[in-house]
């Protein structure tokens, strides 16, 4: 209905000829997308016995709201969404700070350490992380099974990606901004505080959602780290669809999925123009 | 202390100190640095749950591993796995985007909705193709229906084809963010280069095999390395699809390591953590290397 109106809106800069375009797009997304999708909703919506053996039936009544109902609760979900949120805020707002301290020197700062230092910080992107002696480390320190561990793991992880990210736009701030406040008498700290932190709002926003993408949906170094400890919610899902109790019970993992995805669905939704753009800016120079 | 004009000119050192690194620094060195470090180490190592004491072992670990074929085939498993990730996950994206260049209103939906698989937990992406995929699963219904014919593929238990099927459903979960790229390196190309080539007489296929690809360079480097990484780094999707099997033909090398981290063979899932480390040192620095150059040719 309302694709009309734009075409109608539209018109006068398009000939009216057939596309078969808008089709064919239409059927890839069903196709592609829609299928799994359904799985998902139709077999979230059905009774155990329906759902034994998950097709693309829709249920013969409708227990979407019954399941949420157990997974919810059986399912400990409110501990792991808080165990989730305990190991991923503190985590976001470490890697954003100590990220912009670090490369605002580094991306003001010229000379040979400065770029070590970067060279080293950045390494981080590619390498992939030691998992195992993390583990031995934590140990070490006394950090094995707690959230600070984990944070600390998750911090050490992305702050090349903040650093990298950042150092970037810091160099396309000019020095002019930062030499006024100083002439005004501030010092590093005010300086930095009060005219480069709200600068980067912008770059900070990209690396705010990409780093929640990774934390949020991470159950591998969780498993290592806290696994058994701390639930979040993938560790949560992967408890529930690898216990006993819960095998073929795909109308639970599946109404597990459909909640477990919906905050970041929700948030997507609400900002999917800034998402879209903030992820495709740092890609495509 | 001389003000003199070219001090006052450009920014003084004092005025970026040095100590605004050092909390980066320290997490970096003490939550990755060193971890990598004692890969190194610990690799040469008899650690494991088993006893308390840890002594050098040499390289019985390598050895052991080597021998008993466990560490070349999940190297290989992860090298194909990576390159057949790479290979889809673009393919589809490119597809996608050129598919969903221009900018209605549909394609602009339907690229939302692409974008969903990329905001998933990759864990609940295996979970739900496990069910897909299953013998009797939707897909061979839907497989059935088209053609009239019991079908019954198991499509996650062929030693041969399943690694294949894996690196799809990863391909299928990226494939969304790798169409955006596309979308925004489609967007770069000016229009007076397009209007050029048409006027030289190219064709569609011309157009984009000798303009519009080799102009997209950025946007492939930045898949293809992202691609590689991401699955290099694969385990959320396999562990949900076929933990490692059947027969160890999905098993990722970090698959592996969890599997014997998970049965107190520290020391052993150190040593192919170290071998997956140097394993994308090797691959995954050339390889940037070599796209990036390729973009400078341009």
């Amino acid at each position: 209905m309302s694709t009309t109106a734009t075409a109608v809106r539209r018109a006068p800069r398009r000939r009216f000829r057939f596309s078969f375009q808008p089709v064919a797009a239409i059927l890839v997304a069903v196709l592609v997308l829609g299928v799994p999708f359904w799985l998902v909703v139709a077999t979230a919506g059905k009774d155990r016995a329906e759902a034994l053996d998950p097709d693309l039936k829709a249920p013969s009544q409708w227990h979407l709201l019954d399941n949420f109902a157990t997974v919810f609760t059986d399912g400990k979900m409110l501990p792991a969404f808080f165990g989730s949120l305990l190991v991923m805020v503190p985590a976001v707002v470490g890697v954003l700070i100590l990220g912009s301290m670090a490369a605002w020197i580094l991306g003001r700062r010229g000379g040979r350490l400065s770029a070590a230092i970067y060279a080293l910080a950045i390494s981080g992107i590619v390498l992939p992380p030691a998992v195992v002696t993390i583990v031995l480390l934590l140990r070490q320190l006394g950090l094995a099974g707690t959230a600070l561990g984990m944070i600390g793991v998750y911090m050490g992880m992305y702050l090349s990606t903040v650093i990298f990210f950042v150092t970037g736009f810091v160099r396309t701030i000019p020095h002019e901004l930062e030499e006024a406040a100083r002439v005004d008498g501030a010092g590093p700290v005010r300086v930095f505080t009060r005219i480069i932190l709200p600068l980067l709002r912008p770059v900070l926003a990209t690396a705010t959602i990409l780093i929640c993408l990774y934390i949020w949906n991470d159950v591998f170094y969780a498993l290592f780290v806290i696994g058994g400890r701390i639930d979040t919610l993938p560790l949560n899902l992967y408890q529930v669809a690898s216990a006993g109790l819960y095998l073929q019970n795909w109308h639970l993992i599946f109404a597990y999925i459909i909640l477990m995805s919906l905050p970041l669905l929700i948030t997507f939704m609400v900002a999917q123009r800034r998402i879209i753009s903030g992820i495709t800016s740092g890609a495509v120079k | 202390m001389s003000t003199n004009l070219a001090l006052a000119k450009r920014p003084r050192q004092k005025d970026h100190p040095l100590w605004f690194l050092i909390p980066a620094l320290v997490v970096l060195v003490v939550f990755f640095f060193v971890p990598t470090l004692f890969n190194f180490v610990y690799a040469f190592t008899d650690w494991s749950s088993f006893k308390s004491a840890i002594n050098f072992a040499g390289i019985d670990n390598f050895t052991s591993l080597f021998t008993n074929g466990t560490l070349l085939n999940s190297l290989k498993v992860t090298l194909v796995y990576a390159v057949l990730v790479a290979v889809f996950q673009n393919a589809f994206g490119l597809g996608l985007a050129l598919l969903l260049e221009r900018d209605t209103r549909i394609n602009r939906a339907v690229r939302v909705a692409f974008f969903v698989p990329v905001i998933m937990s990759a864990l609940a992406v295996g979970y739900i193709f496990q069910a897909l995929l299953k013998p009797d699963g939707a897909l061979n219904a839907i497989l059935g229906w088209v053609s009239g014919a019991e079908v019954s593929i198991p499509w996650l238990g062929d030693t041969t084809w399943t690694i294949v099927v894996v690196a799809i459903v990863h391909s299928w979960k990226w494939m969304g963010l790798s169409m955006l790229i596309y979308l925004a390196g489609l967007k770069t190309i000016s229009d007076d280069v397009l209007e050029a080539g048409r006027l030289d007489g190219a064709g569609r296929w011309t157009m984009f095999r000798s303009i519009r690809f080799p102009l997209l360079a950025p946007a492939v480097t930045f898949n293809v390395a992202t691609a590689l990484l991401g699955s290099m780094n694969g385990f959320d999707i396999v562990q949900a699809t076929t933990e490692g099997g059947p027969g160890g033909t999905t098993e990722l090398l970090n698959i592996f390591i969890f599997r014997t981290f998970g049965q107190g063979l520290f020391a052993q899932a150190t040593t192919m953590s170290l071998v997956l480390f140097l394993a994308v040192t090797i691959l995954a620095f050339p390889v940037i290397r070599y796209l990036r150059k390729r973009e400078d040719v341009l």
